[in-house]
């Protein structure tokens, strides 16, 4: 199968001036698919063209269901995966080209913020050497130094004082206290870019407050950058100031976080919108309208909008044919969907809001 | 004032004073402690709580699905009427257990076994609990319920494995409904899926609801979906229950102030109210604290919620808080009385 070489997304602007701190230019990461363990067999195109850059200190959001591609992107972006095709470009250097040795020094400047904070966190290893180690392997040779920097790291995550928890073992701790010990690890070594898969979705929603104002604290504290990827638009609002939403290995949408809450424009968008409840008791009495179907295959998506099968505002002819390049139906706002050729207007389903 | 009201034709459930603890090596652990609650017939109350309030040791209880270090299992549950607590383990599975009352466990898309086909694993249900239905009438009663969750019937002879997390979580609802219960106990079904699969799921369950007039007891700790199902909202903090509201005036305005703070922290896809979040932790079941469960983390303590405060009847609404006292129309339930005269004293 012809790999398609068409490249409609065009860089998007960065909102601040000056280099992005962080640059994935039309990224591609496709795993091969064996048969017999060695025949070629296809590709899962778990991401398929994407682009978009990120600001020093800025936080965006990737929301898609699981699937989507998330995941995949994130670890390209960790480089923990190698892509199939596109580059990511850290302050201006492509991340793989430097060999390990490159990689190393990306990753002293890259903290990850895993899910679950009690599978994240070695149970047999208290916090003090939890958080030493990544110290230690950065050649911080200085015992006090190091300690002094764990003592730091923990006083800014709330873990005061810092004696009582260095030697805490993992299990000691409430699911809280453990994924603030998670993003004290991703902190001790001061990154410039912060990703966190899902902070937040193993909480309690008590506790899942504390731990988005942290993370919002920090990042402006400390000028982070940071990929918050999530399923969950409801709490990216707290959180990030743009929003990419993805789908089938594609982002679709792009915008500021208010702007794509209150003007959705794709339509899967919308269905995402629509889906989330509010608490508010009239919810018992309808029924919350869904796309029918599940996502596509990734092996062999369908031709045109990878939508399209679900769209209920499908445009036979164009969107069951030809993918849709990305269209600005308003300003700074990217969506790609054919229904926008024209320019804007409201997504069919959806009430705009006042 | 505890007027029998078990034999009232309305309730499909009536749970007085269950209490459920755990021997651990580290202590007792009052999991479910004194526990009332009733549940009126084709309606639905969700349990909500945080992760190691009880709520899903409550659903054990009531389906006396108990592992083996129970502790103390004592009290009263009426179902559609009958007493059921007093029945011994074969006459409840036979008779209760998937027949008048099922449940789809937390995580339920992972608790399918893996090497048997669903349609074998739904009939089973059906087959264990009315032993003159043919396996072939079975398998036929499985495609109707697939059918009606929503399974494709092309997946009626596939392996667990080969169906996605949202396709898994209907079979294990249409497990649940196959005996066609009264009752279905529905221990966090949502919670592990995506968006649009949370949402299709609260679909099919409300429309079986509509349909035919199935109860729900609905557990889950998020407040949000829980309001897609909801009629009557208990909260559960630390093993006791501290308010029972109907939706409509609870998700208005909750009345603990648990309760409160814990809507306060739900996040709104839009709107501009600041989030806020509880201090502090919810206490150990290992050694509660006397009085008021939740004192230590309450914006409004007073002196008097060092004595436990029983749960005071304020119009329709049942608020275990000393500061409804004087407002509120009685006390509920068949315990607290002795503490509150206590008090009194």
């Amino acid at each position: 199968m012809a790999v398609q070489t068409q490249t409609y997304a065009e860089p998007t602007a960065t909102p601040t001036s000056g280099e992005p701190l962080l640059s994935v230019r039309n990224l591609r990461v496709w795993y091969e698919l064996k048969k017999w363990g060695f025949g070629h067999a296809g590709y899962v195109r778990a991401v398929d063209n994407v682009s978009f850059d990120l600001a020093r200190g800025e936080a965006i959001a990737i929301v898609g269901e699981s699937g989507c591609g998330k995941s995949s992107l994130m670890k390209a972006i960790l480089g923990l995966v190698r892509p199939y095709d596109g580059e990511i470009l850290f302050e201006g250097r492509d991340i793989f080209a430097g060999g390990r040795a490159g990689l190393r020094w990306y990753r002293s400047q890259v903290g990850y913020v895993q899910q679950d904070p009690f599978g994240a966190l070695p149970p047999f290893m208290s916090i003090r050497r939890i958080l030493e180690e990544p110290l230690i392997l950065g050649g911080v040779k200085n015992r006090q130094e190091r300690l002094k920097r764990i003592r730091e790291v923990l006083e800014e995550v709330k873990l005061s004082p810092p004696e009582d928890f260095l030697n805490k073992f993992p299990h000691m701790l409430s699911g809280g206290q453990q994924q603030r010990v998670v993003i004290a690890r991703a902190m001790i070594r001061r990154p410039k870019l912060l990703v966190a898969d899902e902070p937040v979705s193993m909480l309690d929603a008590s506790v899942r407050v504390e731990i988005l104002k942290l993370l919002r604290q920090i990042q402006s504290d400390y000028n982070l950058a940071v990929i918050y990827i999530t399923h969950d638009l409801s709490t990216v609002r707290y959180f990030s100031e743009r929003i990419f939403v993805m789908y089938a290995g594609k982002i679709i949408e792009k915008a500021e976080t208010d702007e794509l809450l209150w003007h959705p424009r794709h339509p899967y968008t919308v269905a995402l919108l629509n889906a989330i409840s509010d608490p508010d008791a009239s919810n018992a009495h309808k029924l919350r309208e869904v796309p029918p179907g599940e996502p596509p295959s990734l092996v062999h998506p369908p031709p045109g909008c990878r939508f399209h099968p679900r769209c209920k505002a499908i445009l036979r002819g164009q969107c069951d044919v030809n993918e849709p390049p990305e269209f600005e139906p308003r300003p700074e706002h990217r969506v790609a969907c054919w229904l926008y050729e024209q320019g804007d207007r409201v997504p069919p389903g959806y009430e705009e809001q006042a | 004032m505890s007027e029998n009201r078990s034999s009232n034709n309305d309730l499909i459930l009536k749970v007085e004073d269950l209490v459920l603890y755990f021997r651990t090596t580290k202590g007792v652990v009052q999991a479910v402690d004194h526990v009332d609650f009733e549940l009126g017939k084709h309606r639905a109350v969700v349990i909500i709580g945080e992760s190691g309030c009880g709520k899903s040791s409550l659903a054990k209880a009531i389906l006396r699905l108990l592992p083996r270090n129970v502790d103390t299992y004592t009290g009263r549950v009426y179902l559609d009427g009958q007493e059921i607590m007093g029945l011994d383990e074969e006459t409840f599975r036979m008779q209760i257990r998937w027949v008048k009352m099922s449940l789809v466990p937390q995580a339920a898309m992972n608790a399918l076994n893996p090497v048997l086909r669903v349609s074998d694993q739904v009939a089973e249900a059906l087959l264990i609990h009315y032993p003159d239905v043919s396996k072939r009438e079975a398998i036929e009663q499985v495609r109707e319920m697939f059918r009606y969750v929503g399974v494709p019937d092309t997946f009626l002879h596939r392996y667990p494995f080969e169906l996605s997390g949202g396709m898994r979580q209907r079979v294990a609802i249409a497990m649940a409904m196959i005996t066609r219960p009264p009752l279905i106990i529905l221990d966090e079904p949502t919670s592990a899926l995506d968006v649009l699969t949370q949402a299709n799921i609260m679909n099919v369950l409300k429309q079986i609801k509509w349909e035919t007039g199935t109860s729900y007891i609905l557990i889950t700790h998020d407040v949000a979906t829980s309001s897609e199902l909801a009629d009557d909202v208990a909260v559960m903090y630390a093993g006791q229950v501290v308010e029972m509201s109907d939706a409509a005036s609870f998700f208005q305005e909750p009345l603990h102030p648990y309760a409160k703070m814990l809507m306060a922290a739900v996040p709104k896809l839009r709107g501009d109210q600041e989030l806020e979040f509880i201090p502090g932790q919810p206490p150990s079941l290992l050694n509660p604290p006397k009085g008021c469960r939740f004192a230590e983390r309450c914006p409004h303590r007073m002196p008097q919620c060092r004595f436990e405060p029983p749960m005071f009847q304020v119009g329709d609404r049942k608020v275990r808080c000393w500061l409804y006292e004087s407002e509120a129309d009685g006390i509920y339930g068949t315990r607290p009385m002795s503490t509150a005269q206590q008090v009194q004293a």
